[in-house]
């Protein structure tokens, strides 16, 4: 960790606090017994909020969540700084690759 | 209170094992008492550390049940459960051997984090007004009082996980020069501890805080820090 | 070199912190899996329909449950640090540490009542 990496990795978590608040209520509201995937998609296909809610979303999750992980496997694994940042960032590349994929599929009209 | 305490104290260096031996309890008796019953009356060759014996000096600290004390300052009964005492040296330091560690990596690291006053000022120029009730001298009155025993580098998660951590003790030295309105080295000083093994490494699980014998506060005065390093950061000061 | 026990290892404030890091490794671990499924949606809403009904096992739903309350937890002991890193120190960390994990139990509680 350094000062660089640590104002990515609180800044992202600030970001993403309110954006936590508002996903736990949406998976409030979601679920139910008998959800249906079209209750889902009707909302997110076409909608630009969501689109721009979870984009940031995963976008901030991609940097504070690879972040972390240098910091796990720095600290508790085998591998040195430098490998632990190269597995971070695959991760990281990872995540926003498959989020944002995840995002475009239930937002794409 | 049992008449004789069984106490397991460790010898040889790292790769030593406890050695388990019998020590009359008496009354108002400290951990440092059994240390040191042990080696005038038992065995001879036992190494460990003491000087002041009343908890002004803190060379007497060791790891005692599990956690790290001042020996002079730590009474058997209020930890010997049911007679027993587990005593070894100061963890995250080599051992030199049974309860003597090895103080150097904690120094050199209170140097490398710029832990010495930088002065601005010669003996020509006249002294420096300093009002105590600044909130920067409060700071650092409250932070200054380290005797550098080493019980929070020892008992500190993050430096046993990192080899690079500075610790709690160099850090809060930083701390207390960063806020010294006479100190004039502290870019310098605030790149130095925000590098890898900074003041950033700190997850504040507190174990500093909770065990220091002075009460000083290591989490608060790096959290300090990290609020000091980020500014700087964007400022430009100091670089990542 | 035998083991020795840190004893203030149970403190509820390194508990508070071991908590925040196990439960970001799990949510890492799990996130990807998460937009995978999401992705589903991508080949068609039949796709992740057929997820959806597999997710309405009894199993699925204690993890999600699980899920629930590791999220909260992990926001609110990751709120804890924000405040402690930049609001001036204060007492009684202990008291807030274990009022997170109990508002994160409730909340994977609520969650529990809602599916079941």
């Amino acid at each position: 960790m350094n000062v660089r990496l640590y104002v990515w990795q609180r800044a992202t978590a600030a970001i993403m606090a309110p954006l936590v608040v508002v996903h736990i209520a949406v998976i409030f509201y979601a679920t139910r017994q008998g959800l249906l995937a079209a209750d889902v998609l009707s909302r997110t296909r076409g909608s630009i909020a969501w689109a721009a809610f979870y984009g940031l979303f995963v976008a901030a999750v991609s940097i504070h969540a690879s972040i972390g992980l240098r910091n796990v496997l720095h600290e508790w694994s085998p591998l040195g700084e430098r490998r632990a940042g190269a597995c971070a960032i695959v991760f990281g590349l990872l995540l926003a690759a498959l989020g944002i994929r995840a995002v475009v599929a239930v937002v794409l009209p | 209170m049992h008449s004789e305490l069984s106490v397991s104290l460790w010898r040889g260096g790292e790769d030593g094992r406890y050695k388990t031996y019998s020590v009359p309890q008496c009354e108002s008796q400290t951990v440092l008492d059994v240390v040191t019953f042990v080696q005038r009356h038992i065995d001879p060759t036992l190494s460990y550390r003491f000087a002041c014996r009343v908890g002004v000096c803190g060379s007497c600290a060791m790891t005692v049940n599990g956690k790290p004390r001042w020996t002079c300052r730590t009474h058997v009964a209020k930890v010997a459960q049911g007679g027993r005492l587990e005593i070894g040296p100061l963890e995250n330091l080599p051992v030199i051997k049974d309860l003597a560690t090895d103080m150097r990596p904690f120094f050199e690291k209170w140097q490398e984090a710029k832990g010495a006053f930088a002065p601005t000022k010669t003996r020509h120029d006249a002294i420096a007004q300093i009002r105590p009730g600044t909130p920067e001298r409060m700071a650092a009155d409250a932070a200054i009082e380290c005797i550098n025993c080493g019980i929070c580098y020892s008992a500190c998660d993050t430096v046993r996980w990192n080899g690079d951590y500075l610790g709690p003790a160099a850090l809060t030295r930083a701390w207390t020069l960063v806020n010294d309105a006479r100190d004039g080295g502290n870019i310098a000083r605030l790149q130095a501890i925000s590098g890898s093994g900074g003041c950033h490494a700190c997850h504040s699980h507190q174990s500093c805080q909770q065990l220091c014998p002075q009460a000083l506060n290591p989490t608060a005065a790096i959290a300090g820090l990290k609020r000091r390093t980020v500014a700087a950061y964007f400022s430009g000061e100091i670089t990542a | 070199m035998t083991v020795r026990q840190l004893k203030h290892r149970g403190s509820a404030l390194w508990l508070a912190a071991m908590v925040h890091r196990i439960s970001g490794l799990a949510l890492a671990i799990f996130l990807p899996l998460h937009f995978l499924v999401l992705g589903l949606a991508i080949e068609g809403e039949a796709r992740f329909e057929n997820f959806l009904r597999w997710t309405d096992r009894p199993l699925v739903k204690f993890a999600e449950v699980a899920l629930v309350f590791l999220f909260t937890v992990h926001l609110l002991g990751g709120l804890r640090v924000l405040l402690i890193e930049n609001l001036d120190w204060r007492d009684g960390q202990k008291q807030l540490a274990t009022l997170a994990a109990a508002v994160s139990a409730m909340v994977a509680f609520a969650f529990l009542v809602r599916v079941f």
